[in-house]
């Protein structure tokens, strides 16, 4: 494991994202934004890393991330999304929706828009835990449990779920354009299908046995119907949601709450899981053949997973390696990212072969050469 | 109580009105004061009453964006110390704690050029606060840690006294710049104090240049670079030992002895005053107080030049001479240089007084006694309170960083590693931390639990799971106690559940009571809950041998509370009418509702 350098930047990073890159260019990402946490003035900062160009070279870590600009934040930055080049998302823990504006031009960020006190109690405010957006829908959940659909340039709510859920959610992710998946604090993963107008979930998931919060949610982003989750007490599950309603395979990964997991956007044999405990996992899947898992048709012989062999259906559908996940077989590969002994890893992204992650330490770590 | 070493500073609370009496009361860090009303006598009412609380405090420093990058950087740098393990040989261990120690001092240094650049007014004393830690460990390092004994001692002191005295090497790349460089009028300044840091290389390569402007002075010159180029330095990893350094350089200095006597160097008063500083005569030192600008570059240029064999035991001699002959009678002895003194006199317990007092935050003396302690050099030297003193500067640093909004995280890992208060101390902290949101009440739950600390634990969960009551959000209330297997509580949420239904003859919050799970068994009134929700959807589905089944163990295992046996009964009687209810069962309903009819008219 190379030496990873962390820079240190005074406020407790609770979110960090890439800002996309067009997809024609085989550009590496080279802009990110954090937000802060636990602050009496937390922020939201813009950050570059002079990636321009391909890093065919050897130049992995030099330069540390420089800060472009950086704006006030009315309370902690619990969740943040890039809505497009410019434009980001952030759900606040007052339960206020703001999307900022970057001007990069002049290196400027103001808000483009501000939804104040959408998630509320009777009489307080309720802290907006989640945010997923496909521009120019925005859809947030919080510790109230009503899921909020907003569009960008529109006033006010387009439509509010209220009582979704009676304990809290903590995350929120796209299934298909009209499906979303929320997971909440007693262990459900819950579909919801925003075409139909009633407020209840349309398909209900969860653990079997001790029914303990799930944290993070990711969708496979080829494999629509493969979904990880990871909760309070670090294991990694991955759930099939077309059949059974019970997680497909079950990980020990962390020994404390997993914070975020994210499978790699353009190479889904990889994914990466971050944790209380400080550690930044990165999970890698190897399949006998040489031919990448996608690809492969049918069964694989040598698989063994933990519930139902075959999916349901004649289809004889691709089959993902992620379900099978059995590590003792030595089938899945684990590394650690980072040096030990840092404080909780609250959030990572990966885009390309750059990884970001941000941590209770008030640092911010980059590394530029993920091997995938 | 021991007498004050020093005066304790005033502070002047700007808005509270003149003359006004004022109240105070201590928290963690800092002091809140107030006016009151009371009028001593002789005094009259000013004016109206300043009706602000003013809060006063004491460390500034943890609110310092750049600062902050200290406190968290040398945290990670401390739980790595901690982790070395003892079973180390001394030598390794020597060598790692003496890379601890750079680490945390380029810690320092990156903190303090971060300060110059930012270049305001304010920061300029937290620049100096800063340059003087990291001397005063600088220090500490060569003495303690490092422990050079005499001939590599020197050198360090040197290479020491070299990274504190920057500016030699910005006069010298100014004249260098010049057109023409010896005529510069620095020029001598620079070669002199290459000459006292004992930089000769530098020394002589700038000679060269004045010696091809003074072509007719040319032996002179070469007289000079020889005596320079000569001049031993001992080297550690050689074979030569310090008896034969020690020859070697007597030798050296007779020889430069006999250039000044021949007054090889009349003709040139610079050169003289060179030859003069060679030989270590100390009014020619003394005269060049300007260049030296400390009384500790002279100490160490005294020694290069009169006693470079000096032992580690015999510093504190030539440290006090040096301090009492650079500084004037008149000026007072600044806390730095009774600071250093107590260093060079190896009065370790000394330094770290004196630092405790001159700074205003705990972190210097907490992080460089805890390293000393490890390197097994502080006497175990009990203090009133009971705890050494290692661990009485780690608690008290680490309380400090309790009081930070977002700092107090750190201080968890520093109350681990104080093995007699620490944890009664987290316990205490740790309570008071706000929570405002669940992610961070998680947090703290977690370092809670780590730590077995289960009192804690509740509380929290009781706090986090009455405000979710009060908003009423049952399901994370529900999970909340879950966490804290807190049966009380799921007994109290149920009971709320029950009452709902009863006021509304419908069940709230459905997707929680069918999917609790196991989670159900937590509390009696939960599972009753859960399972009278069971028996309704029997119903629903027309499944009534079972419904009935169901309803008959409810009331048979009497965990159903009182004011819902009637409500058990009513529901009861469709089932009587109904066919498929088994007649085993109907008997046993039957007998039930009896039994309890009575029960309830009694």
């Amino acid at each position: 494991m190379e030496s990873v350098n962390a820079k240190y930047v005074s406020q407790k990073i609770s979110k960090t994202r890439w800002r996309p890159v067009s997809h024609s260019s085989l550009q590496q990402p080279d802009i990110f934004a954090t937000g802060s946490w636990d602050n009496e003035d937390n922020k939201i900062s813009f950050w570059s890393i002079g990636n321009h160009g391909s890093s065919g070279m050897d130049e992995g870590f030099e330069g540390d991330p420089q800060l472009l600009c950086e704006h006030k934040h009315d309370g902690d930055v619990l969740d943040l999304q890039f809505l497009d080049q410019d434009r980001i998302v952030t759900t606040s823990s007052t339960g206020a929706v703001t999307i900022f504006r970057h001007h990069q031009n002049s290196q400027t960020i103001s808000v483009s828009q501000r939804w104040p006190r959408v998630h509320r109690y009777p009489c307080d405010n309720a802290p907006c835990t989640g945010v997923v957006c496909s521009s120019p829908e925005i859809v947030t959940v919080g510790e109230d449990g009503k899921i909020i659909v907003f569009r960008a340039d529109q006033e006010g709510v387009i439509r509010v779920i209220e009582n979704a859920d009676s304990s809290t959610i903590h995350a929120v992710t796209y299934l298909r354009t009209t499906e979303i998946l929320t997971v909440n604090s007693i262990g459900q993963l819950k579909l919801w299908d925003l075409r139909q107008q009633s407020n209840s979930p349309s398909q209900i998931l969860s653990l079997s046995g001790d029914r303990l919060p799930l944290h993070c949610v990711d969708r496979h982003p080829n494999q629509q119907h493969i979904v990880a989750t990871g909760g309070q007490d670090g294991m990694l599950c991955v759930w099939d949601v077309r059949q059974g309603s019970t997680p497909f395979s079950l990980m020990e990964a962390h020994s404390a709450e997993m914070w975020e997991v994210h499978f790699h956007p353009t190479n889904p044999d990889h994914l990466f899981t971050c944790s209380e405990d400080g550690s930044l996992l990165h999970w890698e899947t190897s399949t006998h053949s040489d031919m990448p898992s996608f690809l492969q048709g049918g069964r694989n012989n040598s698989m063994i997973s933990r519930s139902a062999m075959a999916p349901a259906g004649g289809n004889q559908s691709l089959i993902s390696t992620w379900l099978s996940g059995d590590s003792s077989k030595g089938r899945l590969e684990t590394t650690h990212m980072l040096p030990s002994q840092t404080l909780s890893v609250n959030s990572l992204d990966v885009l390309g072969q750059c990884l970001v992650c941000g941590t209770d330490g008030e640092a911010i770590f980059v590394n530029r050469q993920v091997p995938v | 109580m021991e007498e004050l070493d020093v005066e304790p500073a005033i502070t002047n609370i700007p808005a509270a009105s003149d003359g006004k009496h004022l109240g105070f009361a201590w928290g963690p860090g800092d002091i809140l004061a107030y006016e009151t009303l009371y009028m001593a006598p002789g005094m009259c009412a000013k004016g109206s009453g300043c009706s602000f609380i003013h809060e006063v405090r004491k460390d500034e420093d943890i609110y310092s964006p750049i600062l902050r990058k200290l406190f968290n950087e040398s945290h990670h740098i401390f739980v790595g110390l901690q982790t070395i393990r003892e079973d180390l040989p001394s030598k390794n261990k020597k060598t790692q704690f003496v890379s601890i120690s750079k680490n945390y001092r380029s810690v320092i240094r990156a903190c303090m050029e971060e300060l110059q650049q930012v270049a305001a007014s304010v920061l300029v004393l937290q620049v100096s606060i800063l340059l003087a830690i990291e001397l005063i460990w600088n220090l500490c390092e060569v003495l303690f840690i490092d422990a050079a004994p005499a001939g590599p001692l020197l050198l360090h002191l040197l290479d020491w006294v070299r990274l504190h005295k920057g500016d030699v090497d910005e006069k010298a790349r100014e004249v260098l710049q010049s057109e023409s460089p010896a005529e510069h009028h620095d020029y001598w300044d620079v070669v002199v104090s290459y000459v006292l840091q004992g930089r000769f290389e530098e020394a002589r390569q700038m000679l060269v240049k004045q010696a091809t402007l003074q072509p007719a002075a040319r032996n002179m010159y070469k007289l000079m670079d020889t005596l320079l180029s000569k001049m031993p330095f001992y080297n550690p990893g050689g074979t030569q030992t310090l008896t034969e350094f020690d020859v070697k350089w007597r030798h050296w200095h007779e020889e430069v002895d006999r250039c000044l006597q021949d007054n090889s160097f009349a003709s040139n008063q610079h050169l003289e005053i060179i030859c003069k500083i060679l030989v270590g005569d100390e009014d020619t030192l003394l005269e060049h107080k300007e260049l030296l600008s400390t009384w500790y570059h002279f100490l160490v240029t005294r020694l290069l030049f009169c006693h470079p064999t000096v032992k580690p035991t015999e510093l504190h001699y030539y440290a006090q001479s040096c301090m009492t002959m650079f500084l004037d009678l008149r000026s007072v002895p600044e806390p730095l240089d009774s600071i250093l003194l107590a260093a060079f006199e190896f009065d370790i317990h000394q330094v770290i007084k004196d630092c405790s007092i001159a700074l205003n935050n705990w972190w210097f003396v907490a992080h460089l006694t805890d390293l000393l302690d490890h390197c097994k050099l502080l006497q175990s030297h009990n203090l009133h309170f009971g705890s050494n003193l290692r661990e009485f500067l780690l608690l008290e640093y680490a309380s400090g960083l309790f009081t930070h909004h977002s700092l107090w995280q750190l201080a968890v890992d520093y109350f681990d590693n104080c093995p007699e208060f620490g944890h009664v101390y987290l316990e205490l902290q740790i309570e008071r931390v706000p929570l405002d949101t669940e992610r961070k009440a998680l947090k703290v739950l977690r370092i809670c639990e780590q730590r077995q600390m289960s009192e804690q634990v509740r509380s929290i969960c009781k706090i986090m799971a009455m405000r979710a009551l009060r908003n009423n959000r049952l399901g994370s209330a529900l999970s909340w106690s879950i966490r804290a297997k807190d049966a009380a509580f799921a007994t109290l949420i149920s009971e709320r559940f029950l009452q709902d239904y009863c006021a509304r003859g419908t069940f709230s919050d459905l997707d929680l009571i069918d999917n609790l799970g196991p989670a159900m068994l937590l509390s009696d009134r939960l599972t009753f809950l859960v399972k009278y929700r069971e028996f309704h959807k029997l119903y629903e589905e027309n499944r009534f041998s079972e419904a009935a089944k169901l309803l008959l163990s409810l009331i048979t295992a009497k965990i159903a509370p009182r004011s819902f046996w009637m409500t058990l009964l009513t529901d009861a009687l469709p089932l009587l009418e109904q066919k498929e209810v088994s007649h085993s069962a109907h008997c046993a309903l039957h007998c039930g509702f009896g039994h309890d009819l009575c029960f309830i008219l009694q």
